[in-house]
């Protein structure tokens, strides 16, 4: 079970401080796969890498994150090492050069094992079973990165960061870089990792919503630094309250079709400079039903079991 | 917005351009040098060639670095050599980009067989040393000026340039703007002209001051073994004349030190220049 | 990997039919007439000039076509024939490159080697350590773009002339006949110091710089960037980014073989080293153009060699090259 509040990480550049997530709040339930979902920089990959890996120039403004009863040091690089891998992994976004060029994959991952503390040749046999799963054959351990598909990484990259079972796992955009029959095959093995208890939770990053359709139980969606709505899929499918998710579901023209502009295609403007953002609400000069309140930060509240939101007109 | 765009790169260019403190020392040491090869030159008081003073005589208020064994003011000789050297230096530079644009343009852009065929002479070409070959051509020249010896440091030193530009169009050429400009039916020239190339100006300016570096040292390598220009003078023929004379076991300083001191400074401020314009137009090396 | 290999050996092949064809072409093309100006050179009485015309227009084979000139050079090169040298006549000048070449190898090979060990290692220290890369950049940058011949200028006369520690000139003391000794083996290493050091010092520059660089390149990667995620400790990432910042490196030093080459010359000039640089040097003075084609045939020979070996090396120490996976 993952608690985070108030959650605020800034980027440092000479201009001053970009706001790049601001006091996010919320949960996620043990077995829950999360979608995170919005525009990028809207700080989707902000909040899901300061969860793991808070560098510089990103910067630890406030709040707290609790992992299963115990509060993560995320603000200290030093300290978050031991949660690193055995606790919170990553599957990154770059998951097609994640791997050293230079070493044979099972070398790197026993050396990789070996630096935290595991045993390689224990953990050996667990490994071919997941390998098996994932219809890699045993001899990639031999392999150079080189000598593998981009389809065949991605899937090494995911055994390789779930190896440890750790309670959360966060997939950083991993299906942006693939084609749709294999997005396809690798979300479907996010949802059996979790239904084999690989991981607990797993907060999966993209800005295709539809992908969510079909694996998430729940989908949050940011805007501008900002938590937007949190609700089951169903949920955010169909009734969604927050004007921002609602044009966001609006703009595909059915569901399941994909879109891939960064900015919507839909939605007139474009979201705020970060870097002194207006204050209130930082959708308002896009939304068609801003009013007077809208000067003020909505806070993000729960309307019903599992839906909370952040917009005065859906309290 | 998409106006606006131009302005504000440049206002923020100028921005982190001050910033830097590599760009500033690079570029101020480089003109003091270049402010001196142009006035340089008028402030001196002999010929540099003339039997002008006593024979070896130390730095003095009459001969301001000295004199070579002759008698000649180094002083003299040292002003119009850092003229010619800077000078080939530009030219050298300016011709070795020259080329190293058009075939690498040519070559990224177009592709196919033309390619594969530039690439194999830049290949080669990248193999044979440099200054071998400048070695031969500028031991059969008979009247060597500084024109042609920046002509033959540019033709020799455009490979790598090439090679860098060439990449760097086949990664530009694939980009949407530049698939928008095919569609609408231009000739590849003018989007080579329009498109590409202004698109690379911040690494061809990168590529430039590399190659005015290395023509200013190969420059200064060919004038010390003696294939320098037959009239005239330059920073290298005067180390070559210091060397030959004797001046190391004499221990005339002041005839040996300030003409290499002068091309290493020069050398290592178009190189501090280049780094520091790197971090400015590369964000991702900008300190925080 | 054969293909790879392959490759390479068919551009040197084409670079070596290159750079004889150049040496060929550029005494008979090049404006200016050589064989009147080495006669004038010698300058003699107009009947011995006439003979002396002959002797070298047979010499150079210039009595023949130019097709059949072109073949000849070829054969003549196979067999070793280089012509005979106007500096040291009648002496051939196939003699005179091999009596030098020991000595360039004597100080390339350390310098070369050294600087990039010791270079490459302190690149990576400072990759880590403020202070190091503080005064490292400085340093490297200035050792860089120093001109080889003022370095050993400025070695030859603060260490030679000055301080007197270290001889400025020639390979071995002329008091003494080389034989196997050890007086003359530390007289020779005596005389190997300053030429080494400084060809050490400027190539030690630029590995340096091109090492640092490359770490920070490679810790910034994806694959580090992964792992540190993982929480992989420091020590890890640090040594697959040096094995890897290694593999440019070792091509970096192919690409720079041209650039020593010239600064073996400038630095054989300025200690009288007895070496091909030095035999440039007097080739150049003497006019002697045979001596000065053989040259530049050896020092292709030697950096196509050198080419291949790092090639080779390459390819043992790089898993891509040896799978066979890259364009280059």
């Amino acid at each position: 079970m993952l608690q985070v509040e108030n959650l605020t990480v800034y980027y440092k550049t000479i201009r001053g401080y970009v706001q790049a997530l601001e006091k996010a709040t919320f949960t996620l339930a043990d077995g829950e796969i999360m979608g995170l979902a919005g525009e990028s920089g809207c700080g989707k990959t902000t909040l899901g890498h300061s969860l793991i890996y808070l560098r510089p120039p990103m910067n630890y403004i406030g709040g707290r994150v609790v992992l299963d009863g115990q509060e993560l040091p995320i603000w200290d690089m030093e300290k978050m090492q031991e949660f690193r891998y055995r606790h919170i992994s990553l599957i990154p976004q770059y998951a097609m050069n994640a791997l050293n060029p230079t070493r044979k994959i099972g070398k790197m991952i026993a050396e990789l094992l070996e630096s935290r503390g595991v045993s390689y040749s224990e953990i050996l046999p667990e490994l071919k079973r997941r390998l098996d799963l994932v219809q890699l054959t045993q001899d990639v351990l031999k392999m150079y990165p080189i000598e593998l598909s981009g389809g065949m990484k991605q899937r090494m990259v995911m055994v390789i960061s779930t190896l440890l079972n750790p309670s959360l796992l966060i997939a950083d955009e991993i299906t942006s870089a693939l084609d749709v029959s294999t997005q396809k095959a690798v979300c479907e093995m996010l949802v059996e990792f979790r239904d084999r208890g690989f991981v607990k939770s797993t907060i999966i990053i993209t800005h295709d919503i539809s992908i969510l359709y079909q694996i998430a139980d729940s989908i949050m969606v940011m805007y501008a630094g900002q938590l937007s709505e949190k609700a089951p899929t169903e949920v955010v499918f169909q009734d969604p309250r927050h004007p921002y998710t609602r044009m966001l579901i609006g703009s595909l023209p059915k569901v399941g079709v994909r879109y891939q502009e960064e900015r919507l295609r839909g939605i007139p403007g474009s979201p705020p400079q970060l870097l002194n953002p207006p204050p209130g609400c930082r959708f308002r000069d896009r939304c068609p039903v801003a009013f007077g309140r809208c000067t003020e930060v909505p806070p993000f509240l729960e309307i019903s079991p599992g839906h909370s939101v952040a917009c005065w007109r859906a309290f | 917005m998409e106006q606006e765009q131009p302005k504000k790169v440049r206002s923020e260019f100028i921005f982190f351009a001050w910033r830097n403190a590599k760009l500033r020392i690079g570029v101020s040491i480089l003109l003091v040098f270049i402010v001196f090869a142009v006035v340089g030159p008028f402030l001196v008081k002999y010929d540099p060639y003339e039997y002008s003073g006593p024979m070896g005589a130390p730095p003095s208020r009459e001969h301001w670095f000295g004199t070579t064994i002759f008698g000649q003011d180094v002083f003299s000789q040292f002003a119009l050599g850092t003229r010619s050297t800077l000078t080939v230096g530009l030219l050298g530079g300016c011709i070795g980009t020259m080329v190293g644009i058009l075939v690498g343009l040519l070559g990224g852009y177009r592709g196919g067989m033309l390619d594969e065929f530039l690439n194999v002479i830049t290949n080669i070409i990248l193999i044979i040393p440099t200054l071998a070959v400048l070695i031969i051509i500028a031991a059969y020249l008979e009247v060597r000026g500084i024109l042609t010896q920046s002509l033959f440091i540019g033709l020799t030193a455009w490979p790598w340039a090439a090679r860098a530009i060439r990449a760097q169009t086949f990664s530009l050429r694939v980009r949407e703007f530049v698939d928008l400009a095919r569609i609408t039916g231009r000739s590849s020239l003018r989007i080579v002209l329009t498109e590409i190339a202004p698109n690379m100006m911040s690494y061809l300016l990168l590529v430039f001051i590399l190659q005015f570096g290395g023509a200013v040292l190969n420059a200064a390598t060919l004038d010390f073994i003696g294939l320098g220009p037959t009239k005239g003078v330059s920073l290298g023929l005067i180390m070559n004349n210091a060397v030959l004379w004797a001046a190391l076991q004499l221990g005339m300083w002041w005839w040996l030190l300030p003409p290499g001191a002068t091309i290493a400074a020069i050398v290592g401020a178009l190189y501090i220049t280049n780094v520091g314009l790197d971090e400015i137009f590369n964000p991702k090396l900008r300190e925080m | 990997m054969g293909r790879y290999l392959g490759r390479k050996l068919l551009i040197y092949a084409l670079t070596f039919f290159l750079a004889v064809t150049i040496d060929w072409m550029i005494p008979r093309f090049m404006p200016g007439d050589p064989v009147s100006l080495m006669i004038a050179r010698i300058g003699t009485r107009p009947e011995a000039a006439e003979v002396l015309r002959g002797y070298f227009i047979q010499a150079f084979g210039l009595d023949v076509p130019l097709w059949q000139q072109y073949l000849n050079f070829w054969k003549a090169l196979f067999q070793g024939d280089l012509g005979v040298s106007i500096w040291l006549y009648p002496q051939p000048v196939i003699k005179i490159i091999q009596r030098a070449i020991p000595y360039d190898l004597f100080i390339l090979l350390p310098a070369i080697l050294l600087s990039w060990f010791a270079g490459n290692h302190v690149g990576a220290l400072a990759a880590r350590a403020r202070w190091l890369d503080n005064t490292l950049l400085p340093v490297g940058y200035l050792l860089t773009a120093t001109p080889y011949m003022w370095l050993a200028i400025l070695l030859a006369w603060s260490l030679g002339n000055v301080a007197g520690v270290f001889p400025i000139a020639g390979a071995y003391s002329f008091s003494i006949r080389p034989h196997l000794s050890l007086r003359f083996i530390l007289d020779l290493l005596h005389h190997w110091f300053l030429p080494f050091l400084s060809l050490f010092l400027v190539m030690f520059g630029g590995w340096a710089i091109g090492m640092r660089n490359m770490i920070i390149y490679e810790m910034e990667s994806d694959y580090s960037r992964y792992l540190e995620a993982l929480g992989t400790p420091q020590k890890l990432i640090r040594k697959y980014a040096f094995r890897n910042a290694m593999l440019p490196q070792i091509t970096g030093l192919a690409l720079q073989l041209g650039g020593i080459v010239a600064g073996a010359v400038a630095t054989e000039v300025v200690f009288a080293y007895p070496g091909i640089g030095y035999i440039i040097l007097n080739a150049v003075q003497n006019q002697d153009y045979f001596l000065l084609q053989g040259c530049f045939l050896f020092i292709i020979i030697g950096v196509l060699l050198a080419n291949f070996l790092i090639d080779i090396v390459y390819v043992i120490v790089d898993p891509r090259t040896r799978l066979g996976m890259t364009g280059e």
